[in-house]
C-alpha cells in the first residue's frame, strides 16, 4: 500500500506526454515559395546608381515630393486567387499597398490610386508626361499585373521622373497569388530606394508577442505579420506564457521563449513543419534567443544555480560554448553584421549596463557610460549603430555607435523598451507599456526620432522581433 | 499507508496549526480512528491536510512570501526569517517539495527580469538548504515580471512583486 502510494505520487510527478513541448502551437502556416525577379519592358534608361532626392536624415524634400501612384493596369480583368474581383481590383489594391508604405513610412506623401485616373495597360510603360505633370506630379509610380498561364502573377513597377519624361527605376517579379502583397512591398521599397539611397525594407516581416486579458492575468501568444502588419497569424495558442522571439534569417525558424512545459525555455519552431525542439537539452532555464547574421550560430542565455550566462550553440545544434562567466547575470547578446562580435547585456558592475566581447567571449568590455541603466542592445544590420533601452529613470529608446559613443535617444515613453531594427538599419520598432494599466503596442521610429507611430495589431503587442528582407 | 495513521498526522498538524494561529496551549490530539464532528472554524477539510498550500502557508504564519529591494537578490533579515520557518516546516515533512517562484517588478527590461526572477528563487533556494533542506526537494522557477500580484504602477505595487514564492508542489 505504502509502495504503491509513493509509486503514484512519483509518477505523477514526473510524467510528461512526449508531445508535451508541442501542445501550446496552433496549425503550421506554412513557407510560400521565393519571389522570382525578372526583367520587365521599359523605355528608359533606368539608371541605378546614387539616391535622386535627400536622405533619411535629410527628408524635408521627400515629405515636399509630389508622388503619384495610380492602380496598377491589369493586362486583362481576369479571375485570380489574389482577389475576388480579379486583376483589375487587385491592380488598385497594389497600389494602394505601395501607397500605405511609403506613406506610413513619414518620408513621403504620396497620392493613392483612389483619388487618381487610372492608367491604361499600354500607358503603363508608355506614361501620359502632360496629364500628370498637369496634376502636379513630380514622380509617378506605375505598375501591371498579369497573371501567368501557371497561376502565378506577374508585377511589373516603374518609378517615373515626370518633369525630366523620363524612367528612373523598374523592376518586376513573379509571385504566387497568395503572395501579392509581397509585390507591392517590394515595389515600394524600388521606390523608397531609388529616392533615399537607403537599402529596401518594406518586404520584411516581424515576429511579436500577442497580450491579451488584464495585467496579472496576460495571455501572451507568439504572432507573426508582414511588416505593414498585413497577413497577421497566432503560432501559440495563449495556452503556456510566450515571450521574445527572433526569426532566423532565412525566415524558416523561430527561436521564442515558451513556459510550454512549465519552465521557461527557449525553443526553435519550424515554420514549415510546425513542430519545434528545445534549443539545448537542459534541465536549466533559457532566456534570451539571438541568431548571427549569417544564421550559423544561437546564441541563448542560461541560468545554472542562479547565475545567467551567455552560451554559443550551432544552429544544427551539437555543444554549447559557454561565452562568459562574470558572477551576475549576462543575458541577451547580438551579433555585429560581420559575425566578428557581440555586444550583450551584463549587470557585474551591480547595474544592467552593455558590454561588448568578440565572438569567442575575450576581450569583454563595457561601452556604456551614459548615466542611468543601459539594457538589451541591438546592433544594427548597417554596423554602424547600437540601440538599446535607455534607463535613467523611466524607459527609453537610444542609440550609440559601436564604440560606446554618439550617445543619442529617440524617444520619451514611461516604458520603452526593446528596439528591433528594420533591415536596412534606418528604423526601429520597439515595444511600448503604458502605466498602471499595463497595456502594450509596437511603435516605429526613425533612426532620427522622427516619425514615431504605433503599429496597428489585432490586440495588444510587444518584444518585436524585425526579420530580414525577404528571400 | 494505513488508513488510521493518516488520519492521525492529518488531526495533529490541524492541532499545530490551530496552536500556531491562536497561540492557544497544547491539546493532545483526539484518539485516532475516533470519529469526531468537526471543528467549527478549523480548517481540516479537503485541501486543507497536509502537503496542501494552504496547510503549509497557515504553518508558516504567511511567511511563504519573501520580498527584495529593487535589483537586489539578497536575503536579507525578514526573509531569514521566513525561510526559517519554511525549513521547519519542511524538516517536520520530508515527504513535501516545494517550487520556488522568483519574480520582478514591472519596471525591468523582460528577459534581464526573467534572469532575476531565477536569481531571487535561487537565493531562496540557497538559504533552506543552508539550513539542511535537500537541493532535489526544491525545484526553482523565474516568472520574471510576467506574474504580479500588485497592478499599480507605483513603488508600493512594485515592492510587493519583487517577491520568492514557495509553493508545495508535491506529498
Amino acid at each position: 500500500m505504502k509502495t504503491t502510494f509513493f509509486a503514484v505520487a512519483l509518477a505523477l510527478f514526473t510524467i510528461q506526454p512526449a508531445s508535451a513541448q508541442n501542445q501550446d502551437l496552433g496549425e503550421a502556416v506554412g513557407q510560400a515559395g521565393p519571389v522570382e525577379d525578372i526583367p520587365i519592358e521599359g523605355s528608359g534608361t533606368a539608371e541605378t546608381d546614387g539616391p535622386l532626392r535627400g536622405t533619411v536624415t535629410d527628408e524635408s524634400q521627400l515629405d515636399d515630393l509630389q508622388l503619384a501612384i495610380p492602380a496598377f493596369a491589369a493586362e486583362r480583368d481576369v479571375a485570380t486567387a489574389a482577389n475576388a474581383r480579379g486583376t483589375a481590383a487587385l491592380g488598385a489594391e497594389l497600389a494602394r499597398v505601395v501607397t500605405a508604405d511609403l506613406q506610413n513610412n513619414g518620408l513621403f506623401d504620396p497620392t493613392g490610386p483612389d483619388a487618381l485616373p487610372k492608367p491604361s495597360y499600354p500607358q503603363i510603360t508608355d506614361p501620359v508626361w502632360n496629364m500628370w505633370s498637369m496634376r502636379g506630379a513630380e514622380m509617378l509610380v506605375q505598375g501591371y499585373v498579369r497573371p501567368r498561364p501557371d497561376g502565378k502573377l506577374v508585377v511589373g513597377c516603374y518609378l517615373y521622373d515626370v518633369a525630366l519624361n523620363d524612367e528612373l527605376a523598374r523592376s518586376g517579379w513573379v509571385v504566387p497569388p497568395s503572395d501579392w502583397r509581397r509585390a507591392a512591398h517590394k515595389c515600394a521599397d524600388l521606390v523608397y530606394s531609388r529616392l533615399t539611397g537607403e537599402s529596401p525594407f518594406f518586404d520584411s516581416r516581424i515576429a511579436y508577442i500577442a497580450e491579451t486579458g488584464p495585467k496579472d492575468n496576460r495571455t501572451k501568444r507568439l504572432a507573426i505579420m508582414d511588416s505593414d502588419g498585413a497577413n497577421h497569424r497566432f503560432i501559440t495558442t495563449g495556452r503556456a506564457t510566450a515571450l521574445t522571439p527572433r526569426y532566423s534569417p532565412d525566415y524558416r525558424k523561430l527561436m521564442y521563449l515558451s513556459y510550454v512545459d512549465g519552465n521557461p525555455r527557449i525553443y526553435v519552431y519550424d515554420i514549415g513543419t510546425g513542430q519545434q525542439t528545445l534549443v539545448t537539452q537542459s534541465s536549466n532555464p533559457t532566456f534570451a534567443p539571438r541568431r548571427s547574421p549569417d544564421g550559423r550560430w544561437v546564441l541563448y542565455s542560461m541560468a545554472v544555480n542562479g547565475n545567467t550566462d551567455i552560451y554559443r550553440v550551432s544552429a544544427e545544434g551539437g555543444q554549447s560554448v559557454r561565452l562568459t562567466d562574470a558572477p551576475g547575470i549576462d543575458i541577451g547578446g547580438s551579433y555585429s553584421p560581420d559575425g566578428s562580435k557581440i555586444v550583450f547585456e551584463s549587470d557585474r558592475s551591480g547595474e544592467q549596463q552593455i558590454y561588448m566581447m568578440n565572438a569567442d567571449g575575450s576581450n569583454q568590455r563595457r561601452i556604456s557610460f551614459f548615466g542611468g541603466r543601459a539594457a538589451t542592445p541591438e546592433w544594427s544590420p548597417r554596423g554602424d549603430q547600437i540601440a538599446f533601452t535607455y534607463i535613467p529613470g523611466d524607459f527609453n529608446i537610444a542609440v550609440m555607435s559601436a564604440n560606446g559613443g554618439g550617445f543619442r535617444k529617440l524617444t520619451d515613453g514611461w516604458q520603452d523598451e526593446a528596439p528591433t531594427w528594420a533591415p536596412n538599419g534606418r528604423v526601429l520598432q520597439f515595444f511600448r507599456t503604458e502605466r498602471n494599466t499595463g497595456r502594450t503596442a509596437i511603435y516605429q521610429v526613425d533612426l532620427t526620432g522622427d516619425n514615431l507611430r504605433r503599429l496597428p495589431t489585432p490586440v495588444d503587442a510587444s518584444d518585436p522581433a524585425w526579420g530580414p528582407i525577404l528571400p | 499507508m494505513n488508513s488510521r495513521i493518516k488520519i492521525a498526522i492529518i488531526l495533529a498538524a490541524t492541532a499545530s496549526l490551530a496552536a500556531c494561529k491562536s497561540n492557544a496551549p497544547e491539546e493532545l490530539p483526539p484518539e485516532p480512528g475516533v470519529s469526531q464532528p468537526t471543528n467549527p472554524g478549523d480548517n481540516s477539510g479537503p485541501g486543507y491536510g497536509v502537503g496542501s498550500q494552504e496547510h503549509f502557508v497557515n504553518a508558516v504564519n504567511g511567511q511563504n512570501v519573501i520580498y527584495f529591494d529593487t535589483d537586489r537578490y539578497n536575503i536579507d533579515t525578514a526573509d531569514a526569517a521566513a525561510l526559517q520557518m519554511q525549513a521547519q516546516y519542511l524538516a517536520q515533512y520530508p515527504n513535501i517539495s516545494v517550487t520556488i517562484e522568483g519574480h520582478a517588478d514591472e519596471r525591468g527590461t523582460r528577459e534581464y527580469n526573467l534572469a532575476l526572477g531565477e536569481r531571487r528563487a535561487n537565493s531562496a533556494k540557497n538559504y533552506l538548504v543552508s539550513l539542511g533542506i535537500a537541493a532535489n526537494r526544491i525545484r526553482t522557477v523565474s516568472y520574471g515580471e510576467e506574474r504580479p500580484v500588485a497592478t499599480a504602477s507605483t513603488p508600493e505595487a512594485w515592492a510587493k512583486n519583487r517577491r520568492a514564492v514557495t509553493v508545495v508542489i508535491n506529498y
